[in-house]
């Protein structure tokens, strides 16, 4: 396990990345690694997350500081930045169901094309995506996304990498775990190798890459 | 009583003991004030709990306990978390028995638009979209008209949430269900007539042979 300071782990993320964000509303986002983009003033970002988060928190630092070209998530609702943004054609926001994104991030993730899911059938969703009837039932082809990085917030990492999280902070993060050239994760206590058992591991130590030091 | 006191007391009478329940921001919230006593109601919140309890006490509050409106809940005996993935398993397979969900607009046929207003609300669809298109129920908490006009409608003019018709509709004037796809007056609310409810309906509403009183006793 390679660990890096903020600092260092900002410093991996290119210009013009696409990072994965774990969080719902700012709950389970890495803010010290969101807070050293933001102080690089890294730009170009394409974002895949649930939701923009709100002015000031999480990805809404990003948002505030015009780090983000294009967005790809659920929910902007919450922070009227992104929707002024989006109006003045400075970010360019993809809006996906909320569960259709975590299965196209989990398809990425998991070596599948895509997944055929109801939601959406019969509106706005639906259009220009392919459509397979099976069993009756009609379902659209959502194609799955990866990124070059994961951003990732953990409530333990042992020195090893394998992951635990909180109560709902745990939300998209697993999840994009698997589904990026690059996973760092910014956890809020490192604990030695053997304090998570193996059936209370929730995201095993290969899928990470780099552990943000305290 | 006031108009949302009235939707949320009418649709805490649609639980059932053993249920999964997942309740929408705004009105729907209410419902959990009034479930009847001796049942026992599973709420989920979609961002990863089974269990959801009443916002927490100022100093127990716990900055990774939070419900999809993003506030500080707490998470009752026998509570359970999970990702993202499974918490959407649950809804879009059928495993949420009931959803409770505002709304914009509902159609004679049932259809719901209740995510976005083109050129002035853009907030995203978020979980709406799969809980409509997966929870076994969909009953929706709005009030009758907004701004004097009907929500109640012929046929949604805004985007629709999904293609598939919801179960119920509960406002402060009446209960609305759909069968064989059509909008049908089921109850009216203490003190207001059929006339009163067809007059306030934009759609075409048939009359349930049985129409009665809603009964907003609390249990």
């Amino acid at each position: 396990m390679i660990t890096v300071s903020p600092e260092q782990a900002a410093a991996l993320i290119p210009d013009g990345a696409s990072v994965m964000i774990g969080g719902f509303m700012g709950v389970g986002t890495p803010e010290r690694v969101v807070d050293e983009l933001v102080r690089r003033r890294t730009g170009s970002l394409t974002v895949i997350a649930n939701d923009t988060a709100l002015p000031g928190v999480g990805i809404g630092k990003l948002v505030h500081a015009g780090l983000v070209r294009r967005a790809i998530v659920s929910h902007i609702g919450l922070n009227p930045e992104t929707q002024q943004q989006m109006i003045a054609g400075k970010i360019d926001v993809e809006l996906v169901p909320q569960g259709t994104l975590v299965e196209r991030i989990r398809a990425g993730g998991y070596g599948l094309g895509g997944v055929l899911t109801g939601t959406g059938v019969g509106t706005v969703v639906e259009e220009g995506k392919p459509t397979l009837t099976i069993d009756g039932k009609r379902f659209l082809v959502e194609v799955a996304l990866r990124a070059d990085f994961a951003l990732l917030s953990a409530f333990l990492a042992d020195y090893l990498g394998n992951l635990t999280y909180a109560l709902t902070a745990r939300n998209f993060n697993p999840v994009m775990a698997t589904a990026a050239d690059t996973v760092i994760v910014d956890a809020d206590n490192i604990v030695p190798t053997g304090v998570i058992a193996p059936d209370h591991v929730m995201t095993p130590a290969p899928l990470v890459d780099y552990l943000v030091a305290h | 009583m006031n108009p949302e006191t009235v939707i949320a007391r009418r649709i805490a009478q649609e639980l059932r003991d053993g249920m999964l329940v997942n309740l929408g921001i705004g009105i729907p919230t209410l419902v959990a004030n009034y479930v009847p006593a001796g049942i026992h109601v599973f709420f989920q919140s979609e961002n990863g709990l089974i269990g959801t309890g009443p916002v927490a006490e100022p100093a127990m509050r716990h900055r990774l306990l939070t419900d999809a409106g993003g506030r500080t809940v707490t998470a009752l005996p026998g509570a359970s978390t999970f990702d993202s993935a499974t918490s959407f398993g649950l809804i879009r397979g059928g495993h949420v028995d009931m959803t409770v969900l505002g709304g914009l607009e509902v159609d004679a046929a049932g259809r719901l638009a209740n995510w976005t207003i083109p050129g002035k609300m853009v907030p995203g669809m978020g979980g709406a979209m799969d809980l409509v298109a997966g929870a076994r129920r969909v009953v929706i908490a709005m009030q009758h008209t907004a701004k004097g006009r009907s929500k109640i409608v012929p046929t949604c003019t805004l985007p629709l949430t999904a293609a598939r018709p919801v179960d119920l509709v509960v406002t402060e004037l009446a209960v609305i269900g759909f069968p064989q796809g059509r909008a049908t007056l089921l109850e009216t609310a203490p003190g207001v007539s059929v006339t009163d409810v067809v007059a306030a309906t934009a759609a075409e509403l048939s009359v349930a042979a049985d129409v009665r009183p809603m009964d907003l006793a609390e249990r």
